[in-house]
């Protein structure tokens, strides 16, 4: 598969069709059984710290809630500088596009991006213009990054090429904002949907394709994260261009974290094992990162309440 | 909070786990093992042993009894007293309720069992821990459950046990195996008289102790270990009404010839050369990942292993370069890290058949491949996995079953000529199927000459599903409910 054939597949609605179609099927039964063996692999000592360190640098700390306030999004941007005494600071915090402000001036200074959800986050039931005019303002208020909904209604229903147009618009409109494409991939409900609207969100121009909007059940797992991660490889070695993997929602325990890192390592391999190409989407889980990290250096379990809930 | 030590400077790569080694301290191995006879060990009575070696460090790890003519012939005598006195007249559902108590011992004691088999076979502890001892400990649950229900096996209305069972098993899964053995005869009313494999005979001996935790009656179960010769002492005797063996097809022919005209029942389970056929429309990763399981799972030393790759043409590129990445990933090394994929080839008589047969595909001219990021031990008995590329049917290597990691490429252009060359083998004991497309796989399914045939998988077992071969790979079945005929008369 070279470039130029990628260039054709989105030439018209039905070469799109033909190719998205046309992607290797997923055996679930298969991709489950590769992810339980992938599950038993002991990351201990060492390796464990390191793990550890490098998940928290990973974490797109979000904050997603109708009670969001200036407050609460100042006190998270704090703990995303400085989650503890010793830890570095997370990837990202992630927001409604109306805190964005708030974020940018709370994060002055330091290496923390500024993400925003748009386009109508979580459905996306909404439409083109409302959509870009949302990531538009995100973006004009200092957005490094946007994190978009895909139209799983178009998508579920076949309109792949308005799937597409959509993601290109939004690019588009993120000028120099990453784009990350959430899949929302509990409504997709197949692997093989999977693995096509990835293939898509990539086509149409995404820098990251992500699991989920955390707002829908079943969130991120790690199958669907297999399957993403194998469409990424693949996409990088037919293009040469690497698009990173967001996995988002219930992922609440640094023993979660790092089954994830074991299978990017053993599937998309080491070249992704950097927040530039791997995030979580979370909130509990840094704390959860941060006292495995204690425990690492100081050989005990410190309480939960010595780590702040922000 | 205080933490008292700065965090580690971090470029942001995780590239390697840490080792990961299970205990040793959880089993405690003997340094001599006796013979298992009639519910006690005792001694040979010509005193000679063998002994057992860890494959992954040439390691002596203990000296096990060899057992004699004489020996046999107490172990058949137990077994046909303890048939006929105790385990034959006792009611079903008591002896169901033996081995139900034997199926929770083995899962009791189930880390002791994987370190042992781990330690002795040279398999890595993943697959001991959550393949052998599991299915081993299934397996008597499955058969624990038939044994009040043989009237309703489909094999009449009152079948009766065979007598003495002579069993004689392989290596590759010794516990594994000795339950594939002894858990039918059992539920059938039958004793037995078990030989275990002469380089991995621990587990068996440990499952002997768990037999005495059973407190299953003396004699039900006898273990006499040694080599060649013990294995045809057992076959041989008359006293021994029914024989199973699971091992080389040349030794089961060997076996065919000796019981001819004898009267013995007989079940054998031998070699094979399985293809594992992909489809242009497979699910590649999967179907990549079944290849891997298929002939890299236990080293290779698995009689049904996927050791012919059949990939269609069209494809044959891409899942090549696919199997290679994935080969670069696999872990070889220390058989007790729980982080490895791959572990030591059982023996060193093995590693030079293995050799030997890589020798000839590379001097008929097929093309050798293995991974450059694969560093093998210096101790210890190891074969990086292997694959060829280039192979022709007329190879040995497409032929000879080399029971190890070496895994040999051919490709076909259409359905018919992908059952052709699967078809083409003296062997039938297993085949894959790998395509997303059903109406294919059943047209294949009834076409392939093979015991077991997997679709969209590798390697799975189940005690309720029936295992075994056509042709050179033996005959009668093991597991499920076909699996009691062998051991009921009827």
């Amino acid at each position: 598969m070279s470039v130029t054939v990628l260039d054709d597949v989105t030439a018209s609605e039905d070469a799109l069709r033909r190719f998205l179609t046309g992607l290797p099927g997923v055996d679930a039964v298969g991709a489950e059984a590769r992810i339980a063996a992938l599950a038993t692999r002991s990351v201990k000592a060492a390796a464990k710290r390191q793990a550890l360190h490098l998940a928290i640098t990973m974490v797109d700390l979000t904050t997603l809630e109708g009670a969001d306030t200036p407050g609460k999004v100042r006190a998270l941007c704090a703990k995303a500088r400085q989650p503890d005494g010793s830890a570095p600071s997370v990837a990202a915090v992630c927001v409604y596009p109306d805190l964005v402000a708030v974020a940018v001036s709370a994060l002055a200074g330091s290496d923390v991006k500024v993400a925003s959800v748009a386009t109508a986050f979580p459905s996306g039931r909404t439409s083109r213009a409302v959509k870009l005019a949302e990531v538009g303002e995100a973006v004009a208020a200092g957005a490094d990054e946007v994190d978009m909904v895909i139209d799983r209604g178009a998508f579920l229903c076949g309109r792949f090429a308005q799937v597409l147009d959509e993601v290109q618009a939004v690019k588009a409109a993120c000028g120099p904002a990453h784009l990350k494409v959430i899949l929302e991939t509990g409504e997709l409900a197949t692997y093989d949907n999977v693995r096509r609207a990835s293939w898509l969100a990539m086509l149409g121009g995404a820098d990251f394709i992500k699991t989920s909007t955390g707002k829908v059940a079943p969130a991120a797992t790690l199958p669907v994260a297999l399957v993403m991660l194998e469409a990424v490889r693949d996409f990088a070695d037919a293009t040469g261009r690497s698009i990173g993997v967001k996995v988002a929602g219930g992922i609440r325990t640094a023993k979660d974290a790092i089954r994830y890192l074991v299978v990017v390592h053993e599937t998309a391999g080491d070249e992704w094992l950097t927040p530039t190409r791997f995030r979580f989407g979370a909130s509990s889980l840094l704390n959860d990162l941060l006292m495995q990290r204690t425990k690492q250096i100081t050989g005990v379990y410190a309480g939960p309440d010595s780590f702040t809930l922000d | 909070m205080p933490v008292p030590t700065p965090s580690p400077s971090i470029s942001g790569l995780v590239v390697e786990y840490a080792p990961a080694p299970e205990s040793r301290a959880v089993v405690d191995i003997k340094s001599t093992y006796g013979l298992f006879i009639d519910g006690e060990f005792r001694d040979p009575l010509d005193g000679t042993a063998l002994k057992t070696v860890n494959p992954a460090t040439e390691e002596v790890l203990a000296a096990v009894a060899v057992a004699g003519p004489a020996d046999v012939d107490r172990a058949v005598a137990a077994a046909r007293r303890a048939q006929a006195e105790v385990w034959g007249p006792m009611r079903p559902a008591e002896r169901a309720k033996y081995l139900f108590r034997i199926a929770r011992l083995i899962q009791e004691r189930s880390r002791e069992l994987a370190v042992l088999e781990s330690l002795d076979n040279g398999k890595p502890i993943r697959e001991s821990r959550d393949v052998d001892v599991p299915l081993a400990a299934a397996h008597f649950f499955y058969y624990a459950g038939w044994a009040d229900k043989l009237a309703h096996a489909g094999l009449g209305p009152d079948p009766k046990p065979l007598g003495v069972a002579g069993q004689v098993i392989p290596w590759n899964f010794p516990l594994l195996m000795a339950a594939w053995k002894l858990a039918p005869a059992l539920a059938g009313g039958n004793t037995c008289v078990l030989k275990p494999a002469e380089t991995t005979p621990l587990t068996a001996l440990h499952l002997a102790e768990i037999l005495q935790q059973a407190e299953l009656p003396p004699g039900v179960v006898n273990i006499v270990t040694g080599a060649g010769d013990t294995g045809r002492a057992v076959v041989v005797h008359l006293g021994v009404d029914k024989v199973a063996f699971t091992g080389s097809t040349e030794v089961g022919k060997e076996i065919v010839r000796t019981l001819a005209g004898s009267g013995k029942g007989l079940t054998l389970e031998l070699g094979g050369k399985a293809a594992n056929i992909v489809f242009d429309d497979a699910p590649i990763d999967q179907a990549v990942e079944g290849i891997v399981n298929g002939i890299f799972f236990n080293q290779g030393h698995v009689c049904c292993a996927g050791s012919r790759l059949l990939v269609q043409e069209s494809v044959a590129d891409e899942v090549l370069d696919r199997l290679k990445r994935r080969l670069g990933t696999l872990r070889v090394g220390d058989p007790l890290d729980k982080n490895t994929d791959v572990g030591a080839i059982n023996s060193s008589a093995q590693l030079d058949r293995i050799t030997e047969l890589v020798a000839a595909g590379e001097a008929e001219g097929a093309q050798r491949w293995s991974s450059p990021a694969c560093v093998l031990p210096s101790l210890g008995w190891w074969f990086a996995p292997t694959l060829f590329t280039g192979v022709a049917l007329s190879h040995r290597i497409a032929r000879e079953e080399i029971f190890g990691p070496v895994l040999s490429v051919l490709t076909f252009r259409t359905p018919a000529e992908a059952v052709e060359k699967a078809n083409n083998t003296p062997y039938g004991l297993s085949a894959g199927v790998w395509t997303e497309k059903g109406s294919r796989i059943l047209w294949m399914a009834q076409r392939l000459r093979a015991g077991v045939v997997w679709a969209n998988t590798f390697n799975r077992f189940d005690p309720a599903s029936p295992f075994g071969g056509y042709q050179e790979s033996g005959f009668g079945r093991e597991g499920g409910r076909h699996g009691l005929e062998a051991y009921l008369a009827h």
